[in-house]
């Protein structure tokens, strides 16, 4: 039995009296406090929640109790800028580093009543597919704790996983907000581009950066992202938000026409983890949805397009920490050029050099056209296919990733097994398409995710599919 | 494509203002070139005349009326992560 019922009925038992914002901030800080061994949290934030509680229930107390997310504990990845304490990124460049200003997402979050109780671990800079990047502390699976929690928002996903929180939010570059949820067992939410205010988050890959919700329910997930989702002049990527309540869904699945993603069932698959995508596929259509398989070729060079546009995106937005304006600084420097390489060198860990690297050489002259430009082009490529195909299916279904959650240290010495484990969720990154995961069962006693994607814009319609998935896959 | 010699990674390292120590020159090198040898598959996709995707979602030239918008940044706050102040001002190693 869940520690929080759904947020609607959190946010009105603190309306009515029931319990206290300051009770729900308490407990969510006992169970913070009582979980630690999972290493999923970075910081606490008691002060400023408590003080915002306090705040809360005194209007309440007043009769001032609007709100839908009135009292709500949730916790933030470590990327997001929150007052109240430190903003790391889980790296070392920014330890001790105090946000000036908040994010965008917190304080819509904050105005509907939300109050962030914590900042959770992810790899560093949000660098990674299971947390073991971050440069403080390896997460643990809260299924098994030899295994990781996924990532890069690993420690979101096991906050919500284990209860700490009823909701969570992270970021999702390639897959870092899905794959996690995946291998934690809950739903993991990433919109479409432009569709949530990036201000305020620290940037990883400019072109596929989005942020979203991490929550055990599909509803829960969808009333989060009608909060934070909609235009904001502080992010001038931004595209208009649905004139409809994201919350207006009602789990149709009714000749919902699907496409089963032949690229992403193939060999390299799990077989446990094919099965429960089987199963799924087969329960939908028992409930009335048309599926048929559908093939999208170049999905096949999805990860490679990636892994050129992003670390080429990394190389670039990773040039402001010189230890100059903010972050570590070398104190011994003698010269300006010895206070950057010096303050780069020990304030970056081995994957955010790793991808500076690439990066820096992808976008070298004499290798531009062979490797960014050519995977820009890719990219189209792939546009165009997830558009040919949208005409004939509404939604795409498929894994969120080829295996349940892997063990801790099985990657980490090939940088190049660990990219793979976003085979199949950078592509949506890179058509700026929304997609879920959502928990389809158990092989061997590890969650299954499965993973539904939808055209851009079409994010009430896809919660629409995933509350309808959810409720048969139960 | 002709793989990163132990120069070349020396070469990254320096235009990114990266130091790598002498023990780890070979394992970048390494690490590297497998992510290279992996993104070269894209060499062999037919592209037609296709061009290339900058961003994603078609916006052009957002733009909004220009006056300030007071967010409420606070010039001190944002000083509070600078490594060394002097007046008001980031202070840096001399430049030229």
């Amino acid at each position: 039995m869940s520690q929080w019922p759904d947020l609607l009925t959190i946010a009105d038992n603190v309306r009515t009296g029931k319990t206290t914002a300051t009770e729900l901030v308490s407990r969510s800080l006992t169970l913070i406090a009582d979980n630690k061994s999972y290493q999923a949290i970075i910081s606490t934030l008691d002060e400023a929640a408590k003080k915002r509680a306090k705040n809360i229930d005194e209007n309440v107390a007043k009769g001032k109790h609007d709100g839908r997310l009135l009292g709500v504990p949730f916790i933030a990845k470590d990327n997001f800028l929150v007052f109240g304490g430190e903003t790391t990124a889980a790296s070392n460049i920014l330890k001790g580093f105090i946000a000036p200003y908040q994010s965008t997402a917190i304080n819509r979050l904050e105005a509907e009543g939300a109050i962030c109780v914590a900042k959770a671990n992810l790899d560093a800079f949000a660098h990674g597919a299971s947390t073991e990047n971050s440069d403080f502390m390896v997460t643990k699976n809260p299924y098994d704790k030899t295994r990781v929690p996924g990532g890069s928002s690993g420690g979101s996903a096991v906050a919500v996983a284990l209860d700490l929180v009823p909701f969570a939010l992270g970021t999702d570059t390639g897959g870092s907000i899905r794959q996690p949820a995946s291998f934690c067992g809950i739903v993991g939410y990433k919109p479409t581009y432009g569709l949530v205010s990036r201000s305020g988050v620290i940037a990883m890959a400019s072109s596929t950066d989005v942020i979203g919700p991490l929550a055990r329910t599909v509803e829960d997930t969808a009333l989060v992202l009608d909060v934070i989702a909609g235009i904001d002049q502080l992010d001038s990527t931004m595209i208009e938000r649905d004139t409809k309540k994201y919350t207006e869904i009602s789990g149709n699945l009714k000749n919902a026409r699907i496409g089963l993603v032949e690229e992403y069932m193939g060999q390299g698959v799990d077989p446990g983890v094919r099965d429960i995508i089987n199963k799924t596929v087969s329960k939908l259509k028992t409930h009335g949805a048309e599926i048929k398989s559908v093939s999208l070729p170049s999905l096949t060079y999805a990860l490679a397009v990636y892994y050129i546009i992003c670390p080429a995106e990394v190389s670039s937005n990773l040039l402001r920490y010189d230890g100059q304006r903010f972050g570590y600084s070398y104190p011994s420097a003698t010269s300006l050029q010895e206070s950057y390489i010096k303050s780069r060198s020990i304030g970056f860990g081995r994957e955010a050099k790793r991808r500076i690297m690439i990066g820096t050489h992808v976008l070298s002259s004499g290798y531009y056209d062979a490797y960014y430009k050519k995977a820009q082009i890719v990219r189209t490529k792939l546009i165009n296919e997830f558009n040919e195909t949208f005409k004939d299916v509404d939604y795409l279904l498929g894994p969120v990733a080829p295996t349940t959650a892997f063990k801790i240290g099985q990657n980490t010495d090939e940088p190049l097994k660990m990219y793979l484990s976003d085979v199949m969720t950078a592509a949506a990154n890179l058509a700026g398409i929304p997609a879920i995961s959502v928990p389809a069962g158990n092989s061997q006693d590890l969650p299954v995710g499965v993973q539904l994607m939808a055209p851009q814009k079409n994010d009430r319609q896809l919660l629409d599919l995933a509350l309808g998935t959810e409720r048969i896959m139960k | 494509m002709a793989k990163l010699t132990r120069d070349d990674v020396l070469k990254l390292a320096h235009l990114a203002r990266i130091e790598i120590d002498e023990s780890e020159i070979d394992r970048y090198q390494t690490e590297l070139n497998e992510i290279l040898k992996y993104v070269e598959q894209l060499q062999n996709v037919d592209v037609d005349d296709l061009l290339p995707t900058d961003q994603v979602t078609g916006l052009t030239n957002v733009s909004r009326e220009d006056k300030v918008i007071d967010y409420g940044y606070k010039p001190a706050d944002l000083l509070k992560n600078v490594p060394a102040v002097v007046d008001n001002q980031i202070k840096v190693k001399r430049i030229l």
